[in-house]
């Protein structure tokens, strides 16, 4: 029997999911469900947005309005959605390839106009969907079946990027971390610009495998011993925090969002009118 | 020697990439194309090549990165399908009309939407007017054959055409097959070196490539362009020749199985070809003379010759595995029927829509396609030419 989270909110017809056995895909698409119901909106004035790859399968056993579109590509249509139906609450649920590569663009767009848009990113380190090429965020040195040595690329700190590019919320959690990632989903939902959460999952069939992470449970506990909160980290020393990676809430600063200061240019002609 | 092998379409792809040794291979993974990079990356991880691999961030990068590797002077080559296509359909004209003989694996595979992986043609055929010469390859073998041709054709100093060598998205590209290959030596002096006329590297004279090209010459441009591919149906032909004489296997523009003396036909393209021969087989030991013509290239078009080879057939069924929305039928069927016009009137054709996003096609389906070209032949009755084959009414 599902829970009841999850009979009101997934199309349980759909279920179960195709990600693999121990992808951490499953408990963030979880925690976002939990975090719309503990915000209390209303199913019907959400829109859900993917692009292409594992984490964008996501929206198709969300029981929400969604919408699956083309790779990297999820943030362009969300900008149309929101821009069309400012009342909606638009979120975006794609993944490190997704959002980073292919989309790269659009994510730093949507950053800098600070859209109501409220973007989850599944960052499993590949892109799985294709069978493990590494992708911008596979940490520099790690393997993917097209860097079989080791890939040379610097990765991208997705949260320092989007707070860099104009965000107005950014956090990270992990799989590992669910309630905190529930929490973290919830302030994001709550700002009226845009919010950028990365959600930090395992991929235990390609990047575990190549570059042996150990099983599923390994990589979980991988991320419950490396991950350290923000303001722990405060107190802590640049050896202490070698290797370990921060999590919580990088930023968090409201700002005048994009559709409501383009009302108020509509507002403003229609005046004069 | 020949080598004899056990290899899936992409590998076998992936083999001729390494064998070929290009300056630059460029790609972004989508299925299901992604092996053919993957494999790549191997013999460059394994130092087997010499090329340089660039896992850029979207397709539209990656024939970008081909245009500027090619325009440089070096040889350059990409891997994908369906919507990979499609994001690169912007640079796919600026290859072609620079022109810049880059090689490219297209895996075909149903264009989204909705979203679909397997396979159909909408991808290349959706592409069929972007300037580049198409081959299409009905196995494993002729993935491998035609992507080594594919080098010698586009990079011939009348044609300098990038060129799409397409096979089966799955059913020919995830299936191991036997397979012949060429020694890498053989290859190698096959294709010979790439030494273009002009080129950006070139100290001596240095040339801009893809400048603002306005009304005063751009139509002359243009007109070269479709002069090019004119030309290039004589030099398929000649590398055809030249590629039996090292392999025995003979290539043309399309192929012809049991056409000669048959009253009804298919012309088809691909995968379901194999499926097709079968049922002529079928057919032949009833006494049924039935026929097919396989296109092996579709651009450029082989107008004349396939009006020549189908002028006898009394009634022929076009497959399509793509659909135009037209409302009038398939982009085979268009150009079928404009070939026929004025030069083989009398032929009663009809067109099948078939296999669209990996719909199976069984020998049945195929079989039931001949036995309504015998009642056409037989009543002269055609009906309604816009058809399918395989779909729920």
């Amino acid at each position: 029997m599902p829970s009841t989270l999850v009979e009101k909110y997934f199309r349980t017809e759909k279920l179960p999911q195709i990600w693999c056995p121990g992808c951490g895909h499953g408990i963030i698409t979880r925690s976002i469900a939990s975090a719309i119901d503990q915000s209390g909106l209303d199913k019907d004035k959400v829109c859900i947005v993917s692009g292409i790859g594992c984490s964008s399968r996501a929206p198709g056993y969300m029981d929400f309005n969604t919408l699956h579109t083309t790779h990297g590509r999820a943030l362009a249509f969300a900008t149309g959605i929101k821009l069309a139906n400012p009342e909606i609450k638009v979120i975006v649920i794609t993944g490190d390839g997704d959002a980073t590569a292919i989309g790269g663009n659009h994510l730093i767009h949507a950053c800098r106009r600070n859209i109501g848009i409220t973007t989850i990113v599944y960052n499993n380190n590949i892109y799985g969907m294709t069978g493990g090429q590494y992708s911008p965020t596979t940490p520099k040195g790690d393997k993917g079946t097209t860097a079989p040595f080791g890939n040379i690329d610097k990765s991208f700190d997705i949260c320092s990027l989007a707070s860099a590019a104009g965000a107005t919320y950014t956090a990270r959690a992990t799989a590992y971390h669910a309630n905190l990632l529930t929490t973290l989903v919830k302030n994001a939902l709550a700002n009226d610009g845009f919010s950028l959460v990365e959600a930090v999952s395992a991929c235990p069939t390609y990047y575990g495998r190549k570059n042996k992470k150990g099983n599923a449970v390994e990589m979980m506990e991988w991320q419950k011993n490396n991950a350290v909160n923000v303001a722990a980290a405060s107190k802590m020393t640049q050896e202490q925090l070698e290797g370990k990676f921060l999590i919580g809430e990088f930023k968090n600063k409201p700002e005048p969002e994009y559709t409501s200061e383009y009302q108020k240019i509509i507002d403003k002609l229609a005046k004069g009118r | 020697m020949a080598i004899r092998e056990r290899l899936s379409g992409n590998e076998a792809m992936a083999v001729a990439m390494r064998q070929i040794n290009p300056d630059v291979v460029a790609a972004f993974p989508i299925t299901p194309s992604t092996e053919i990079p993957q494999y790549f990356s191997q013999f460059v991880a394994n130092g087997e090549v010499d090329t340089e691999f660039v896992a850029v961030e979207s397709e539209h990068s990656a024939m970008s990165a081909c245009i500027g590797a090619a325009a440089a002077g070096g040889r350059a080559m990409t891997a994908t399908s369906a919507n990979g296509l499609a994001l690169m359909w912007e640079m796919l004209y600026i290859a072609a009309s620079s022109r810049l003989p880059i090689t490219m694996a297209c895996v075909n595979r149903a264009l989204s939407g909705p979203i679909n992986i397997h396979n159909d043609h909408s991808d290349s055929m959706g592409a069929r007017d972007s300037g580049w010469i198409q081959l299409y390859s009905e196995n494993n073998q002729e993935a491998y054959d035609n992507f080594i041709q594919a080098l010698r054709i586009g990079e011939h100093d009348d044609i300098m055409l990038p060129v799409m060598v397409c096979q089966d998205g799955f059913i020919t590209s995830h299936a191991v097959e036997n397979i012949e290959l060429l020694e890498d030596d053989k290859v190698k002096s096959f294709i010979g070196e790439y030494e273009p006329d002009h080129y950006m590297l070139n100290s001596k004279e240095p040339i801009g490539v893809g400048p603002l090209d306005l009304p005063a010459y751009y139509f002359e441009h243009k007109r070269q362009q479709a002069e090019a591919m004119k030309n290039s149906k004589k030099i398929i032909l000649e590398v055809a020749r030249e590629f039996e004489k090292l392999t025995g296997r003979k290539y043309d523009l399309f192929e012809e199985y049991k056409l000669n003396d048959a009253e009804i036909a298919l012309v088809i393209i691909n995968s379901t070809a194999g499926t097709a021969k079968t049922v002529v087989d079928k057919l032949r030991a009833n006494g049924v003379k039935a026929g097919l013509l396989k296109i092996r290239v579709f651009r450029p078009f082989p107008a004349e010759e396939i009006a020549n080879a189908l002028k006898h057939i009394k009634a022929l069924a076009v497959m399509d595995k793509a659909e135009s929305f037209s409302a009038v039928g398939g982009p085979l069927f268009a150009e079928i029927k404009s070939t026929l016009y004025g030069t083989a009137d009398g032929i009663k054709i009809v067109n099948y829509i078939y296999g669209l996003g990996g719909r199976d096609v069984k020998a049945d389906d195929i079989e039931t396609v001949y036995s309504q070209l015998s009642d056409i032949s037989k009543t002269g009755n055609i009906g309604e030419t816009y058809r399918y084959i395989g779909v729920r009414q």
